[in-house]
């Protein structure tokens, strides 16, 4: 049942042209950034001459690209999350869902899926971009799955809290205005305690767990840190489905 | 007896300090058409929702062919068909994605949804609509997509709130002639404040006036209620009251305020030739004689009235 919820709202990203428009802007950004990298890498491998300013290409271009990556993300995640409640919300489609056999959990975790698909979409395709560097020189594999682990991971929590704030309004836009500053807030919390490196509250930053990932590192920590932020919002969803329900 | 598919008992429903629904209990036996019939802001949508589990109920509980759908929602809901009042469509998919769509939700096998979504199109019409845009649909094809959507998985019992409301007379009929389709085969509960439109459609009724159920009985049993036996009268040179009094079998007689009158009469008996002679002799001038059919206004009070002796 929940991959049925998954497909209605995967098709319904494809059905207007904003699913298309978005995968195909951040396809054309991701691009550009890829090809400027492999520009740059020549420039700037030629010009450090000890081997120890030397980096391979993966890392070099894997940088530009996951780093560009995760921070479009945050761009658009909230403008494809907003819909997926206040949307059903706003032209009254949630009693379709709810009187169907379909349970709240069941309703919120498909949603949350079919963006998920959606966004692998676009992991998917940094992907195999990347890969194609594997035709001129030999590229560390792990780095890239490491990233692309990393940038799901990063991207889930991005819609899960999205889909929370999409089932507070019934106007997609405040829900992405506000999921966007929260994401911002969020990815920025280590900035602000840039002197601390260590203090608690730069840990709950995003970019923080991402950062591992970003360097190759698949640390468990930093999985159930994701696993438990994508959870929270899920569930603070579905209550807040509930309490429709309850209160009307 | 017959069976009995739905049955809600003592359903209240309080917003803050207000009872949107207090203490409704009824039933719908198998095969049966309800009307719920009701002024704005009676209770009505707010029932239905509690019906098909979209509102938990303050107290009281509903059971879908024994199932609570409170307890076993999942179970429940499989039997149910609903349409809320305003249309849940998916306006961005066309006839045949939605219905499928719908399909795959209320748990249709896959193999089978192909099969639902036709029988379903050609239950409602629909068939050469196939692939429109839903947004494209004019109003009444909307409706049509609707009820298709709340028959598709073949439910026990059909729910649809106010199916009528905001379309043109012609879509109207059509509708209704619809319902009383599916209601041959399915169970159906019929919201409506449209009073002919539920001595058309149903066989049973049911009246709820500010969340009190006041009335339920058979169709029959409401007709007696509207038509009463009056008669409403018209003569341009009037008699007087007692000369209408002593016709035969009259038992009361009422002056309206547009100078007509209102003649109530014993059962069994209907003066209206006796009437017609006595004005042509008499020459009161007699230019309207029709059965006098209270207003659904009247009814109410009527029936709120009665509700209220029956408290006191």
């Amino acid at each position: 049942m929940i991959i049925n919820i998954a497909r209605k709202e995967l098709k319904s990203l494809f059905a207007s042209p904003m699913g298309w428009i978005i995968l195909a802007l951040l396809m054309l950004a991701f691009g550009s950034f890829y090809l400027q990298g492999v520009n740059n890498y020549f420039e700037v491998m030629s010009g450090s001459i000890r081997p120890a300013e030397r980096v391979g290409v993966t890392i070099f271009v894997g940088q530009t690209v996951y780093g560009i990556a995760s921070f479009l993300m945050l761009f658009a995640v909230p403008l494809l999350s907003m819909r997926l409640i206040s949307e059903e919300r706003k032209s009254q489609t949630l009693p379709f869902l709810f009187s169907a056999p379909i349970s709240l959990t069941e309703i919120v975790v498909g949603k949350f899926l079919g963006l998920i698909i959606f966004l692998s979409i676009l992991v998917g395709y940094i992907f195999l971009m990347l890969s194609t560097l594997n035709i001129w020189s030999d590229i560390d594999f792990g780095y890239l799955i490491a990233n692309s682990i990393g940038l799901i991971l990063l991207a889930a929590s991005f819609s899960a809290l999205g889909i929370y704030f999409s089932s507070l309004t019934n106007q997609p836009i405040i829900a992405a205005i506000l999921s966007f500053i929260a994401l911002f807030a969020l990815m920025g919390l280590d900035k602000f305690f840039g002197s601390q490196p260590n203090h608690w509250f730069g840990y709950i930053s995003l970019m923080k767990h991402f950062q591992a990932f970003s360097r190759g590192v698949i640390d468990s920590k930093d999985i159930i840190y994701f696993v438990l932020f994508i959870t929270t919002f899920l569930v603070l969803t579905i209550r807040r489905l509930d309490s429709d329900r309850l209160r009307g | 007896m017959t069976e009995a598919t739905l049955d809600a008992f003592d359903l209240t429903k309080r917003f803050g300090d207000n009872y949107a629904v207090r203490d409704v209990s009824f039933h719908l036996n198998k095969g049966e058409v309800l009307g719920f019939l009701g002024p704005n802001g009676a209770g009505k949508s707010t029932t239905m929702r509690i019906l098909t589990g979209n509102l938990a109920p303050s107290q009281g509980g509903v059971k879908i062919c024994g199932i609570d759908i409170i307890e076993k929602p999942k179970e429940a809901k499989a039997l149910i068909g609903y349409l809320p009042e305003i249309r849940p469509l998916y306006k961005e998919f066309t006839v045949n994605e939605f219905l499928s769509i719908a399909a795959r939700f209320h748990k249709v096998k896959s193999s089978h949804v192909y099969k639902a979504v036709e029988a379903a199109k050609d239950k409602c019409g629909l068939a050469h609509m196939s692939n429109r845009l839903i947004e494209n649909l004019s109003n009444g094809y909307q409706q049509r997509v609707g009820i298709a959507q709340a028959i598709i998985h073949n439910p026990e019992i059909v729910i649809l709130d106010e199916p009528t409301v905001g379309l043109d007379p012609i879509q109207i009929r059509e509708i209704r002639k619809l319902i009383k389709e599916i209601g041959k085969k399915h169970s159906v509960i019929l919201s409506t404040h449209i009073l002919p439109e539920v001595e058309m459609v149903c066989d049973r009724v049911q009246i709820i006036d500010k969340g009190n159920l006041v009335f339920h009985g058979s169709i029959d049993n409401l007709k007696q209620q509207r038509l009463g036996n009056k008669l409403l009268v018209g003569f341009s040179k009037p008699p007087t009251i007692k000369s209408l009094k002593s016709i035969k079998g009259v038992e009361k007689v009422e002056k309206d305020n547009q100078g007509m009158f209102i003649i109530h009469f014993k059962e069994k008996y209907l003066p209206a030739e006796e009437i017609v002679n006595l004005s042509a002799k008499n020459n009161w001038g007699l230019y309207h004689v029709a059965p006098h059919i209270t207003s659904l206004e009247d009814i109410f009070v009527q029936l709120t009235q009665m509700q209220d002796s029956k408290n006191k």
